[in-house]
């Protein structure tokens, strides 16, 4: 309980010596930036990914995957946050996997996202906040298929995605979670305009308008008007996953700040002397350790199939979000001048903090969450 | 092994049916219902005093100590089991000391085996009330500058001073006391002593509170007799032994961040209407549950030696910092009802009562500024800290 196993501990020592070796913030996220790559982030590191067996953690024994949990997930992805580094691995190795567990589609996708030469995306949000109940998007019954209509956007990675898993509405309305049905949509499909955008942290996301794309019936992920199951799933991954992320962000923020604090010199001694400072360095570090916790218990309760794993999940988006804002503002504070320049990387923190705390709900709709389970 | 811990478990069930008191399987209403033990106890009924009788023949009061010193002589797991068996059916702790929490744990590191064969099995049976000499008037955050003093008078010391902030020191038996054996040093000038309420020259006197309540007294040592065995480690070498208890009080007092055997969370039983009352008591229910989360890690850690040792500090502040929060909550949730004092209805003023005692949370057992100090210095490695 609570504590990891040996064979757990040895995926976290490879990840971490791999993404800080070769996953770094100059080596990736600061590269693709000076040269503008379309896609946020390398495919090269990519295939590493898949040459590490870690693209297999969220596929399973049956499809040559490791069949591993959201455990072990979490280990991988606090690597990512604590280093920056970009990928595909939250969206296309977690999450998407995870929506279409146990359909065609696994069969068809799972071996590209194992060899790292298939990216997969997820299309939900309709507006600037996340309410997936609110899916409008619209897929009319039309011959043998469907007929989709709308508008998607942050679609993280869309538009370097071979196939997008988007939820769309067959019944219904608007707000009610029967009538959600998930299509998997391919990336060239006619009629649907990518818009390719870059976000404040220098990763892209798109924006999708459908006008009349034309899908056969077996684009359909599971059951027609029942997406709602396969999408949560997908979405308590994807929300364990970036808590997890995000802890790992605020632990990297946290030990590149107390690293200055011990190094600055003012008034003729290193300002991590001035108790003003400590006392929040202390605070922060006991949030940081209160987030992992959280972050682990949800993964836990989620590989256990434990009836807690909803709350969980949400308390833990909810608390990383929010411990990760705090370190990365301390981050900026506490570096004074020099944490405002492009050329320290404490910026490039807040920056990351500020698309992973939306992603998949922010900490409000996170919190509303627990109060909602909670039966108030 | 999981086989043998299954038959363990169901014994337990089996037995904990047959000895549990239907009425110890009632939630704690008060203070009152807490079973403290010592000396001059009054049990509170017969069905809490077989409760104690029966589990402390197992040595179930403290079941991962060792037979030999009154203890159940169980593993961590098979304690484990037993402390989720007691939940299952609401069972009452049969006992509750410092004894137990702070003394206890101290001895089994610091104590000669002399010391632990005499004083454990007391505690395991709860025949002794044991209080907590620390704070002084001029000692507090800076306690290692406490003023008592224990001079060597040859066949025992002559303890001289006084102490404040002794918790229920009018109702303990004995005292763990830290003394002054020498002013060469500071901290390598205090004694770790174990003596007698009851000895000659010792007095107290209640302190009341702004919760109207006196769980703390002043102590005063007046030309006090101590026997030269009664002292715990080496002379000189006590703020060792006091920092070890220290770190096992911590623990104890960080425990308040679960609501004390209530709901972790607000919101299920506030139900608040207000939407901003909402906002803050769903933001506080995600911090208590992810502090949960925390508790638990932190306890298989600790358990597994994984943990920093400074690491109650750290837990004592998160824990204590929230359960100011989860009052101050509580004494906005209920408005006017929450501002009675002593009407039956308010169950004499509990919600104000207890957000003026949890202010104390942060203050007792090293304040929430000295914990930060000690995570700081111990596990941040600053500077000067």
């Amino acid at each position: 309980m609570n504590m990891l196993s040996d064979d757990q501990k040895m995926l976290q020592e490879t990840a971490s010596s791999f993404l800080a070796d070769e996953g770094g913030i100059a080596k990736q996220l600061r590269h693709w930036r000076a040269i503008g790559c379309k896609d946020g982030f390398g495919h090269g590191l990519w295939k590493r990914f898949a040459e590490l067996g870690l693209t297999g953690i969220g596929v399973p024994e049956s499809h040559g995957g490791l069949g591993l949990g959201a455990t072990e997930a979490a280990l991988v992805l606090e690597e990512i946050g604590r280093n920056l580094t970009p990928s595909p691995f939250l969206i296309s190795a977690i999450v998407a996997p995870r929506a279409i567990e146990g359909t065609s589609h696994a069969d068809r996708w799972y071996p590209g996202v194992l060899s790292g030469d298939a990216v997969l995306a997820l299309a939900i949000d309709e507006g600037p906040r996340h309410a997936p109940e609110r899916t409008a998007l619209d897929a009319r019954r039309e011959g043998n298929g469907f007929v989709l209509n709308g508008a998607k956007q942050f679609v993280v990675q869309g538009a370097s995605a071979d196939m997008i898993v988007t939820a769309a509405r067959t019944g219904g309305e608007a707000g009610e979670t029967h009538g959600i049905t998930l299509f998997a949509v391919p990336r060239d499909a006619a009629g649907l305009a990518v818009e390719n955008v870059a976000l404040v942290d220098s990763s892209k996301a798109a924006r999708l308008t459908f006008t009349n794309v034309a899908l056969d019936s077996d684009a359909v992920i599971g059951e027609v008007d029942a997406g709602w199951q396969p999408l949560s799933r997908a979405l308590a991954a994807g929300n364990t996953g970036a808590a997890a992320e995000l802890v790992g962000l605020a632990s990297g923020a946290s030990a590149m700040t107390l690293d200055y604090l011990k190094q600055r010199k003012q008034f003729g001694r290193a300002i991590g002397e001035f108790q003003a400072l400590q006392h929040r360095a202390a605070h922060l570090h006991a949030e940081i350790e209160i987030a992992r916790a959280a972050a682990l218990k949800a993964a836990q309760l989620l590989d256990s199939g434990d009836e807690q794993a909803e709350l969980f999940v949400s308390v833990a988006k909810a608390k990383a979000a929010d411990v990760a804002s705090l370190a990365v503002r301390e981050g900026v504070q506490m570096h004074g001048g020099i944490g405002m320049t492009d050329e320290h990387d404490i910026g490039l923190y807040m920056k990351r903090e500020a698309v992973l705390g939306e992603l998949f709900g922010d900490v409000f709709h996170h919190r509303n969450r627990v109060a909602e389970l909670s039966g108030y | 092994m999981s086989d043998d811990l299954d038959r363990f478990r169901s014994e337990v069930r089996t037995w904990l049916e047959a000895n549990c008191p239907a009425e110890m399987r009632q939630p704690i209403r008060s203070e009152a219902d807490i079973c403290w033990g010592g000396r001059n106890w009054t049990f509170q009924s017969d069905a809490q005093r077989g409760w104690l009788e029966a589990m402390a023949a197992r040595g179930w009061t403290v079941p991962d100590w060792s037979k030999a010193y009154g203890g159940g002589g169980l593993t961590a797991a098979e304690s484990r089991v037993l402390k989720e068996e007691m939940q299952r059916i609401g069972a009452r702790p049969p006992l509750t000391s410092f004894g137990i929490s702070m003394l206890g744990p101290a001895l089994l590191k610091f104590g000669s085996e002399e010391q632990k064969l005499h004083y454990l099995p007391q505690i395991a049976r709860g025949e002794i009330r044991w209080c907590q000499g620390y704070s002084e008037p001029g000692a507090g955050s800076d306690l290692a500058g406490l003023q008592t003093r224990a001079d060597d008078k040859g066949d025992h010391w002559l303890v001289n001073g006084q102490k404040v902030w002794t918790s229920y020191a009018d109702k303990a038996d004995w005292i763990f006391c830290l003394v002054r054996t020498s002013t060469e040093s500071k901290q390598g000038g205090i004694s770790f002593l174990l003596f007698d309420m009851a000895s000659p020259g010792v007095s107290t006197k209640p302190i009341l509170l702004i919760s109207g309540s006196s769980p703390f007294c002043e102590t005063f040592f007046d030309d006090v007799k101590v026997p030269k065995d009664q002292i715990v480690g080496e002379v000189n070498r006590g703020w060792d032994v006091a920092k070890y208890l220290l770190g096992h009080e911590r623990e104890m007092i960080a425990g308040m961040g679960l609501g004390g055997g209530a709901s972790v969370t607000l919101g299920p039983a506030v139900k608040p209407a207000d939407p901003l009352l909402r906002a803050e008591i769903a933001a506080f229910d995600v911090d208590a549950l992810a502090f949960a989360a925390m508790s638990e890690r932190f306890a298989a850690m600790w358990k597994a030696g994984e943990a920093h040792p400074a690491s109650p500090s750290m837990m004592k502040y998160a824990g204590t910092e929230l359960n100011k929060r989860r009052n101050a909550l509580l004494m906005a949730a209920g408005g006017s009802d929450a501002l009675e004092w002593d009407s039956e209805r308010s169950r004499h003023g509990k919600t104000a009562r207890d957000w003026l005692r949890s202010k104390g949370n942060s203050i007792e057992g090293g304040t929430s500024e000295i914990q930060l100090n000690i995570v700081a210095k111990h596990i941040l490695g600053l500077p000067g800290a």
